[in-house]
C-alpha cells in the first residue's frame, strides 16, 4: 500500500482512543478519533477513512446506528469494538453491518492483524470472471472490478461479501466449512466464531437470493458449511 | 365324484356374517362407553363418592331389608302354624268320636263315614277349609278334589305315622282355583284303626301381608339409596367444587398467570383454604417478581461490569503489550516487571472472562447457539492448539475419532471451550504420561473423553472437580496459571446442551473425564457412548 491507510476510530473513552492511537502509527496507520455516535458520520464524511474501527456503547448514538448509517453511505470495512461478547449483542452488530468484531481486552497485534486482514484488497489484475447459477438466476463476477451482477443487474456489495462470494464462486459445488470461510475471507488464522459465516451468508443471500429463506444460489450444507450452488 | 353343488355349500360354510357384526359393534360400542367412564370415574372425586355410598347404601338396605322381611315372614308363619296345629288337634279330637265305632278298617262303612267326617270338618269356619283323611292301609277321603302335585309329601306322613303331629308348607289348587300356598298340618288318630288326618290351612293372607311388606321395604330401600346418592352427590359437590377451583388456579399459577386468585366466600374452612391458596399465590409472585427483578440486575450488573472493566483493561492490555515488545530495552528489573505484568494482565484477563461467563449462567442468560457441526475437527483443532502447552509439559496428547463426520447440534464455541479446559487440565496433571482425546458416538449422543495417566482423583473428589475455585491438592502450584473457574464453567456447558460432563479418577491411575452431549438439540442425554470407567481403555472409535 503506497499510502498509509486512514483509520477512523469511534470510541468514547479517551485513555483507549489515546493508546488505540499510540498502537495505530506504530503500525503505520493514520487515525482519526471520534467521542461521540452523532459525530461519526460526519468525521467519516470528512475523512473518507480506508477503515473504521467503532466501539458499541457510545454516547448520543448508538454503535448499531452508526454501522447502520455508515453503510447506507458504503461499504468500507468496520470492525466492531466491543466489551460485550454475549451473543445478542454480537450478532445484532454483525446484522447492522459490521464485518468483523473484536472483543476488549484485545492484543494490540490482533487488532492490528484484523484490520491488516480487512485492508488487505485483492489487487488482482489479471481478468477472472465467475459464473454461479443458471439461466434466469444468474450471477457474474467480474473479480478485478469488484463488480456483481446478478441476471445482468449490478448488485452492491461490501468488500467483505464480494469475497466471501468469490471464495465460494472459485470453486462451485464444493463445500466450504465456516472455518475454512473463516481463514479465506477474515483472515482467521486459528478458530473463531462462526457466527461471523453465519450472518455474513445470510447478508449476502440477502442481496442475490430471490427467496432467502430458501437459497438456491448459496446453500447450506448440514454438519459442514456452505456451498455456491449451481443449476 | 358327485359332491353337491358348490352354489349349495357355500352359504352353509360362511353362517351369515351380521350376528357377528353386531357383536364385534356392540362390543365396540360398549368399548367407547366404559372407557371415558373409567376414566371419568378415576377422574372424578364426586363421581367416586356418589358411587362408593351407592354401593354401601344399597348392600346395607339389602341386608336390613332380608332381616326384617325374614323375621317378619317367620314370625307370621310361626303364628299361624301354632293356631293350626290347635285347631288340627282339635278336628282330631272331633273326628275320633265319629271314627272310634269302627274297629277294622276293612269295615265297609267306613269309607263313607270318612268322607262324611271330612265334609263336617271342612263345612265347620272353625276348622280347615279342606282337609284330607287316610288310614295306615292308604285309603284316602278328601274334603275336595285336589290338583297339582301327589300330597302330602312323604315325609310328613312318615311322621304322622311315627305318631307326632307335624307341619309343611305347599302349593295346591283346591276346587280348580288359583294355585295358592298352604300350611298342610298332618296329626295322627289313633284308634283300634289307625288313621292321619291332614288340614290345609291356606297361607294367602299372610301372604298377601308378606308381599306387601316386601314391596314396600323395596321401594323405601330403592329411594333410600337413591336420597343417599343424591345427597353424597350435593355434599362432595359443596367439598369437591372449591377443590377444582383450586386445580384450575394452581394450573394457571403454573402456566404463569401469577395474578389468577381463588374466590373466597364465607369462612368455613373452604374458605380458609382458598384464602391461604391465595395468600401463597401471592407470596409466589412476589417471589418471582423479586427474583425476575435480581436477575435483571444481575444481568445488567454483568454487562455494566464487563463494559466498565474491559474497556480499561483493554487500555491496560494494549500498553503492556507494547512495553512487552520493547522489553529488551529496558533495565533488568523494568524488563523483568514487564514480563509479571504482562503474565499477571493475562491472567486477570482469563479471570474476568470466566467470571463474566459464570455470572451469565447464574443469572439464566446463557444461551445456546445451535448449529448442526462435525465434532472431530472441533476437537483436532483444540488439541493442536495444545500441542505447545504439551510440548512444554512433555506430554503426548493422542486423538482417536471416528474416520466418518460426527455430526450433532451443538453450540461450537461451547463445545471447543469444554474440550479446551479437559485438554488443558489434563496435560497439567498428566505428569508426563500419554493422554488419550477419544470421540465417539452413538444413534443419540456424542462423546468426548480425556483421559490421562496422572496424578487421578481422591475418593470423593471426582463430583468436587466441578466446584468453583476447587484444588485438589491447595499446596500444588500450578503453572499454567488456571483461573479454577474452567471445569465449572464446562459443566454448566454441558447442562446447557442438556448434556452431561462426568469424572472418574483414582490415585495414581490417573483421571477420565468424559463430556457427553445429545446429537439433536432439545433431546437429553441418557446413556453414554463412553462408559465412565477407568478399567477399560478407551476403545478405539472407528
Amino acid at each position: 500500500m503506497s499510502m498509509r491507510a486512514r483509520v477512523l476510530v469511534v470510541d468514547d473513552d479517551p485513555a483507549l482512543a489515546e493508546m488505540l492511537g499510540i498502537i495505530l502509527r506504530t503500525e503505520g496507520f493514520t487515525p482519526t478519533f471520534v467521542t461521540d455516535g452523532e459525530k461519526a458520520l460526519a468525521a467519516f464524511k470528512e475523512h473518507r477513512p480506508d477503515i473504521v474501527l467503532l466501539d458499541l456503547m457510545l454516547p448520543g448514538m448508538s454503535g448499531l446506528d452508526v454501522a447502520k448509517a455508515i453503510r447506507g453511505e458504503s461499504g468500507v470495512p468496520i470492525v466492531m469494538l466491543t466489551a460485550k461478547s454475549d451473543t445478542v449483542d454480537v450478532v445484532l452488530g454483525l446484522e447492522s453491518g459490521a464485518d468483523d468484531y473484536i472483543v476488549k481486552p484485545f492484543k494490540p497485534k490482533e487488532l492490528v492483524a484484523r484490520i491488516r486482514a480487512r485492508l488487505r484488497r485483492g489487487d488482482d489484475v489479471t481478468p477472472e470472471r465467475l459464473e454461479i447459477g443458471k439461466p434466469g438466476l444468474q450471477v457474474q463476477i467480474d473479480v478485478p472490478a469488484h463488480q456483481v451482477t446478478l441476471n445482468g443487474a449490478e448488485v452492491k456489495l461490501t468488500p467483505l461479501e464480494f469475497d466471501l462470494l468469490v471464495a465460494l464462486a472459485r470453486k462451485p459445488r464444493q463445500v466450504f466449512t465456516r472455518q475454512v470461510l473463516l481463514e479465506q475471507v477474515w483472515g482467521y488464522r486459528h478458530s473463531a466464531d462462526t457466527r461471523l459465516v453465519n450472518v455474513h451468508v445470510q447478508r449476502l443471500r440477502a442481496k442475490i437470493e430471490p427467496d432467502p429463506e430458501r437459497p438456491q444460489l448459496i446453500q447450506t450444507v448440514r454438519g459442514v458449511g456452505y456451498k455456491a450452488g449451481l443449476g | 365324484m358327485a359332491g353337491p353343488p358348490s352354489a349349495k355349500r357355500r352359504p352353509r360354510r360362511r353362517p351369515p356374517a351380521w350376528p357377528r357384526r353386531f357383536a364385534g359393534r356392540a362390543l365396540d360400542y360398549a368399548g367407547r362407553v366404559a372407557t371415558p367412564l373409567v376414566s371419568r370415574f378415576r377422574a372424578s372425586l364426586q363421581l367416586r363418592v356418589v358411587a362408593s355410598t351407592l354401593i354401601a347404601s344399597t348392600i346395607l338396605v339389602l341386608t336390613f331389608s332380608f332381616v326384617v322381611a325374614g323375621s317378619v315372614t317367620s314370625g307370621l308363619l310361626t303364628d299361624r302354624r301354632d293356631t293350626a296345629v290347635d285347631e288340627t288337634v282339635n278336628a282330631v279330637e272331633r273326628a275320633a268320636e265319629q271314627l272310634g265305632q269302627y274297629n277294622s278298617a276293612a269295615d265297609p262303612a267306613l269309607g263313607q263315614t270318612m268322607q262324611r267326617v271330612v265334609n263336617d270338618l271342612a263345612e265347620d269356619p272353625v276348622f280347615a277349609p279342606y282337609l284330607l283323611l287316610a288310614t295306615g292301609d292308604g285309603d284316602v277321603v278328601k274334603s275336595h278334589p285336589v290338583g297339582g302335585i301327589d300330597l302330602p309329601s312323604q315325609e310328613l306322613r312318615e311322621l304322622v305315622r311315627g305318631g307326632s303331629v307335624a307341619a309343611q308348607h305347599g302349593t295346591f289348587d283346591f276346587d280348580d282355583a288359583e294355585r295358592m300356598p298352604y300350611l298342610i298340618v298332618g296329626a295322627p288318630i289313633q284308634l283300634t284303626v289307625d288313621y292321619e288326618l291332614y288340614a290345609f290351612y291356606p297361607l294367602d293372607s299372610e301372604q298377601d301381608a308378606i308381599s306387601l311388606l316386601r314391596t314396600n321395604l323395596a321401594l323405601a330401600g330403592v329411594a333410600l339409596v337413591l336420597l343417599l346418592g343424591v345427597i353424597a352427590a350435593l355434599v362432595t359437590r359443596l367439598v369437591v367444587t372449591p377443590v377444582r377451583e383450586a386445580a384450575r388456579t394452581s394450573q394457571r399459577l403454573a402456566a404463569g398467570l401469577l395474578h389468577e386468585r381463588m374466590e373466597v366466600r364465607g369462612s368455613d374452612d373452604l374458605a380458609r383454604l382458598a384464602g391461604s391458596f391465595n395468600l401463597m399465590a401471592e407470596n409466589l409472585q412476589s417471589q418471582i417478581r423479586r427474583l425476575e427483578e435480581m436477575s435483571m440486575m444481575q444481568r445488567r450488573f454483568t454487562s455494566d461490569v464487563s463494559h466498565e472493566l474491559r474497556t480499561p483493561l483493554a487500555t491496560i492490555r494494549m500498553a503492556a503489550d507494547l512495553l512487552y515488545d520493547t522489553r529488551d530495552d529496558f533495565d533488568a528489573t523494568a524488563k523483568r516487571s514487564t514480563e509479571l505484568l504482562q503474565h499477571e494482565i493475562d491472567r486477570f484477563e482469563d479471570l474476568l472472562q470466566e467470571l463474566l461467563e459464570i455470572s451469565r449462567f447464574d443469572s439464566g442468560f446463557a444461551s445456546l447457539e445451535v448449529d448442526a457441526v462435525d465434532v472431530n475437527p472441533i476437537v483436532e483443532d483444540v488439541v493442536a492448539h495444545h500441542s505447545a502447552l504439551a510440548e512444554d509439559w512433555g506430554v503426548t496428547v493422542t486423538v482417536h475419532r471416528p474416520k466418518r463426520r460426527v455430526v450433532a447440534e451443538v453450540d461450537s464455541r461451547r463445545v471447543q471451550r469444554v474440550v479446551r479446559n479437559l485438554v488443558s487440565n489434563a496435560i497439567e496433571h498428566a505428569e508426563g504420561r500419554p493422554v488419550d482425546v477419544t470421540v465417539a458416538e452413538s444413534e443419540t449422543a456424542v462423546a468426548v473423553a480425556v483421559r490421562d495417566h496422572g496424578v487421578g482423583l481422591k475418593p470423593g473428589h471426582a463430583e468436587r472437580v466441578f466446584d468453583r475455585f476447587w484444588r485438589a491438592d491447595p499446596s500444588r502450584t500450578r503453572r499454567t496459571g488456571g483461573t479454577g473457574l474452567g471445569l465449572a464453567i464446562s459443566l454448566e456447558d454441558a447442562k446447557l446442551h442438556s448434556g452431561t460432563l462426568q469424572a472418574v479418577g483414582e490415585p495414581g491411575r490417573g483421571t477420565l473425564f468424559v463430556l457427553t452431549l445429545p446429537l439433536q438439540a432439545g433431546n437429553r442425554v441418557i446413556t453414554s457412548p463412553i462408559p465412565l470407567r477407568l478399567d477399560e481403555e478407551a476403545p478405539d472409535a472407528r
